[in-house]
Formats: structure tokens, C-alpha cells, sequence
């Protein structure tokens, strides 16, 4: 495998719903941002595409891929759709690595879009809930809302995890927004307007979960040859990796902790896992990615975090599969202060422990603030980080406060179904 | 040939939204002929009041749902009936749901785990409300007297 870099990046403006375009348009708009940011680089120089979007039922349209390849002119060119939940986007991102990496493609683009505002809510929810087992949990409950709450609940059972460091996350994640213009839903929240949103399913608010979404989102993929001939401020993907689970959360036998580089058995002595309160297939995903690009200590080693924070209950699960803190220690790495940005006041105070370095999570804003077009999501991501490595925040977000002052480092991470298709990639200034 | 030939006008018309842009109101229904193959046993166990999950003899891993082959091994299971009584895994009242789901909310799931059995059994829990239910309650399975044939044909009960 040879060296791949990501050039370009461009997202549209997230939001509940964007009638005025459609699916093509939305990703044309993206691509063209994405196109201007690189003056060098001319449409025909593209190799290739690989689409991202998660249901054929959001558009009422099957090969919308298709669609999207010839509305951006990119035909007779080389395409493909890749699909896999709410991880689709990130799915992609690495499919557009991989036609570079393999030497392939000299040039591939990763586009991805969803545009859930063509359905209620409701039937937004039973698309999502389609994605899992249609013969035995698709008609017993029919909600995902409901199976991550299960999750926490037993997250908080065995870790005593509680529901006010699950509302800290909605805090950092919407307060982090309110510097993001592409954000769907940013706001200053305190955990009090948390706790008293409307139920949606015990314990999780409505502001515990992300939202339903119409955006797009872009990423342009180049040769090591090709960073250098387009002279701009290449980002380097130094890792890859994806993990699998049973698609039903409660298939899971239990069986030992994948280690990660920095862990012991004797972390893990007494710990049933994964359970339902722990993502094998995104521990899985991070040891790969950690393996190829060198991470001893993700705590350390790693600069910011944009991982899938579709519920707060899911990214404090996430900072454990990761390994930026132990199994059962995410609660307590949120009231650390650890995945908070440190020049942004939130309205909380933090516990002193010394645990963790500071380690921004979603400075973006996340799913939970940003929104989740699900096969824009994973590609947003790539979009901020590429943008934060480069340090070019403040001239995309019009507003420089997201800003890391040096980063060197940063992860992406994509996850589907209760934790059935998970990508984590690694980001690499320069 | 026929030049004056023209399509025949109906009443029904387009549900219009809004304009500019233009948004219509488009229904969409199918039925799908859904076979449950290799699982049909467990529905029909069901219907006979039994709850049959899948044992791999060579891993002696014990599903308590039916899986035709083991996820560790690949190996062909055999069917085993499951107790009927178990403890609460963990749980939850969703308020909110799919569009099929709206009309039964609040509605209760729960993780339901078996002594000797390896995996969870997912079900609705009925008779308890919010604070009655808690992690380790003991729980009966019930099962619907005139069969559907869906997972819902089971449902649990504080036991």
C-alpha cells in the first residue's frame, strides 16, 4: 500500500430539512466547495467516486449514486455506492483510501449525502430501525432510541455511570457548535435543560440524541504524488480500521478485552465483555487503526477526537472502546474536563483528576449538535479534522474559537447499528 | 387509429405541500412476502407456548435466539427450549418510536437473561411501570393465546 492524502474537504450547512435542493445539488455544492479549495486540482484530474448514503427509502430513489455522478460531470469515470449504516460515510472514507492506496487511483473522491426530511420522524425512525433484525427486534421495538437506552442502563448498572455525565456531553457538544455555522442544532445548554427535554426513552432525552438531517459532505483523496504536484497543505491517513459485531446487541457471548497497546489483562479482570454496554467492533476498528499508524497511547498520542456521538450514552461508551480512558472509567473522563475544548466556557465546573491530558472530543460539534445526515456524518468528519490539521478552522468556520493551537493528530471514527460496522481512521498533519 | 383519442380525467389530484420549491405528497406501500426460513421452528414453538433457542455442540455456546449456525464456529446448532424465567438484563420505556410503534407507547423493552443460556432474549415487559422495574428482577415469559406469528407472540411479565 502506498502513502494517501487527503487535499480537499467541503460540507453543506447541515440542517432538519433543505427542500430547496435535492440530494445532487447538495453534494455538487459540497464538491464544489471542496474543488475551489484547490486551485490545482481540475475535475478531470478525478479517477474516480465512491457514494455514500445509508437508505434507498430516504430518497425513493435506488442508484442515487448514479445520480450524483453525472450531475457533477463525472461521467464515463469509475463509481461505486458503499453502504453500512450510520458508519456509511466512514465506510466510504476508507473505500476512497483504499482505491488510492492500492494504486488503483491517483484521484478519488468520497462523497456522501442523506436527506431524511422526506419522511416524518417517525418513519425516520422505523427506516433506521429497518437496519436492524427485521424477524425478531424490528417488531418487538423498532427504535434504536431503545436499544442504546438498554445499552446505558447496563452501562450505568455495572460502571455507575449517571445521567448527568451523559448530559455534560450534550453541553461540550452543543456549546462546541456554537462556532460552527454548518451545525444543525447548536445551543448553550446546562444539564438541567438536558434532564427536563422530553423523554424519549428512559434514560435518554431528546438532547441526548442527535437529530435527523439533510446535508452533504465531500472528501478528495490523492497519491503522495499528486499532494506534492497540487502544492496545498496535505493531510496524511496513517490508519485504517473496521470492526464488525452481531448485528442483534443481544447475540453478543462474552469473551476476553481486546487489548489495546497500553492496556493489561488485569485492567479487565472481572469485566463480562463486550456486553451491551461496551463496542467491540469499534475497539477492533481502533487497534487496527492504531497498529498501522503507530499509536502506543491514544490519550496521548492523539490531538482531537471526531468520534459518532449519535446518543451521549454512545460517545462516552466510545471513549472506553477507544481507549482514551479504561472500560467503566467514561463517566468519570467527562467530569475530568478531558474531552472539553479548553479556551471555551461551558458553564461547568470539573472534577480534579489528573487521569487524562486534555483530549478535545467533537469539537465540531459531533452528530448530537452538527446533526446526522448519516452518509454525509462520516464524511463531515474527515472534513473538520482535515480542517483542524490543517489549521484552516478559522477561514472555513468563518470564527477561529475551534481551533486547536498545534495538532498533529487526530482521529475519525464511524459506527452503525449498536455498534455492527465501526471505522476508526488516523489523520496525520503533513 | 384513433387522433382523438385522450387519457381519462380523474377526481384524485396531487396532495400539494408547498410551492417553490414544489413539494407533493407521494404514498408508497408493498407487502412482502417474508419467510422466516430456517427460523420458522421458533415462531411456530411460539405458537405452541415453547421459547426455542440454539445450542452449537461443538462451542457449547447456547443462543437464546434462534441461529441455524453457531457465530463462533460456523458449526450447524440444534434447537433447545429455554426457560421460561429469567432476570431483567437491563431495560427501558421508550415514549417515542417508529411510525408502527407510535399508537403502543409507552412501552417497555427489556434484555431478558437465562440461567445456563449465553446470549439475551429481547422482549416487551408488561405489569411493571418505570421504578418497578430494575436490573435482576425475576420474569415469566406469556405468550399470546391465538399466535401471530411475530416475536411479539412472547412477551414477559414480573414474575
Amino acid at each position: 500500500m502506498r502513502p494517501v492524502y487527503m487535499i480537499a474537504g467541503g460540507i453543506t450547512k447541515f440542517a432538519k430539512a433543505l427542500p430547496e435542493k435535492d440530494f445532487r445539488l447538495m453534494v455538487k455544492e459540497a464538491f464544489d466547495y471542496a474543488l475551489a479549495d484547490v486551485p490545482a486540482l481540475r475535475r478531470q484530474d478525478i479517477d474516480g467516486s465512491v457514494c455514500s448514503y445509508f437508505s434507498d427509502h430516504f430518497t425513493r430513489q435506488l442508484m442515487a449514486g448514479a445520480m450524483v455522478q453525472d450531475y457533477l460531470g463525472l461521467n464515463p469515470k469509475p463509481s461505486r455506492r458503499i453502504e453500512g449504516g450510520g458508519a456509511t460515510g466512514g465506510l466510504c472514507f476508507q473505500s476512497g483510501w483504499e482505491a488510492v492506496a492500492s494504486g488503483r487511483m491517483e484521484v478519488s473522491l468520497a462523497l456522501g449525502f442523506e436527506t431524511m426530511s422526506r419522511v416524518n420522524t417517525w418513519k425516520g425512525n422505523e427506516f433506521i430501525a429497518l437496519a436492524s433484525d427485521t424477524n425478531f427486534d424490528y417488531p418487538v421495538g423498532g427504535f434504536y432510541t431503545g436499544y442504546y437506552a438498554m445499552m446505558v442502563r447496563r452501562h450505568m448498572h455495572e460502571f455507575g455511570t449517571t445521567v448527568e455525565q451523559m448530559a455534560r456531553v450534550a453541553v461540550k457538544n452543543h456549546v462546541n457548535a456554537l462556532h460552527n455555522p454548518y451545525a444543525q442544532r447548536p445551543g448553550r445548554l446546562t444539564i438541567e435543560d438536558v434532564r427536563s427535554s422530553p423523554m424519549v426513552a428512559t434514560p435518554l432525552t431528546i438532547l441526548d440524541c442527535c437529530q435527523m438531517s439533510d446535508g452533504a459532505a465531500v472528501a478528495i483523496l490523492v497519491s503522495e504524488e499528486m499532494a506534492q504536484k497540487l502544492g496545498v497543505q496535505p493531510v496524511r491517513i496513517t490508519g485504517v480500521g473496521c470492526g464488525t459485531d452481531a448485528m442483534r446487541m443481544a447475540d453478543r457471548p462474552h469473551g476476553k478485552v481486546p487489548l489495546l497497546p497500553h492496556e493489561n489483562e488485569a485492567d479487565y479482570a472481572d469485566l463480562k465483555y463486550p456486553g451491551v454496554h461496551s463496542f467491540r467492533g469499534g475497539r477492533t476498528a481502533a487497534a487496527l487503526a492504531y497498529r498501522m499508524a503507530g499509536i502506543a497511547d491514544p490519550g496521548r498520542d492523539l490531538d482531537f477526537v471526531e468520534l459518532h456521538d449519535a446518543y451521549t450514552s454512545s460517545e462516552i461508551q466510545t471513549y472506553e472502546d477507544l481507549g482514551l480512558c479504561r472500560y467503566g472509567e467514561g463517566g468519570s473522563f467527562v467530569d475530568s474536563g478531558a474531552p472539553f475544548l479548553s479556551n471555551l466556557d461551558y458553564g461547568l465546573e470539573f472534577a480534579a483528576d489528573g487521569r487524562w491530558p486534555r483530549l478535545p472530543v467533537n469539537p465540531s460539534g459531533g452528530l448530537l449538535a452538527c446533526g446526522h445526515p448519516v452518509g454525509a456524518t462520516g464524511l463531515m468528519q474527515a472534513v473538520f479534522a482535515f480542517w483542524q490539521l490543517q489549521g484552516t478552522i478559522a477561514r472555513h468556520l468563518g470564527d477561529p474559537t475551534l481551533q486547536l493551537p498545534d495538532p498533529k493528530r487526530g482521529l475519525i471514527h464511524s459506527h452503525a447499528g449498536t455498534g455492527t460496522y465501526v471505522t476508526v481512521s488516523i489523520l496525520e498533519r503533513g | 387509429m384513433d387522433k382523438n383519442i385522450k387519457l381519462p380525467e380523474t377526481e384524485e389530484g396531487t396532495v400539494l405541500f408547498k410551492t417553490d420549491p414544489i413539494i407533493i405528497k407521494h404514498h408508497y406501500e408493498v407487502d412482502y412476502l417474508h419467510s422466516y426460513a430456517q427460523d420458522s421452528p421458533f415462531f411456530a414453538g411460539l405458537a405452541n407456548r415453547k421459547l426455542l433457542g440454539s445450542r452449537c455442540g461443538a462451542c457449547a455456546i447456547t443462543y437464546a435466539t434462534p441461529r441455524g449456525h453457531c457465530m463462533e464456529c460456523g458449526g450447524a446448532t440444534e434447537w433447545v427450549e429455554l426457560p421460561q424465567s429469567g432476570r431483567v438484563h437491563t431495560y427501558t420505556t421508550c415514549h417515542f418510536g417508529g411510525e408502527a410503534f407510535l399508537k403502543e407507547t409507552p412501552f417497555t423493552l427489556v434484555l431478558v437473561e437465562f440461567d445456563g443460556v449465553d446470549t439475551l432474549f429481547l422482549s416487551r415487559l408488561l405489569g411493571a411501570e418505570g421504578d418497578e422495574v430494575s436490573i435482576g428482577m425475576p420474569v415469566r415469559a406469556r405468550f399470546l393465546r391465538n399466535s401471530k406469528f411475530k416475536a411479539t407472540d412472547v412477551y414477559f411479565v414480573p414474575a
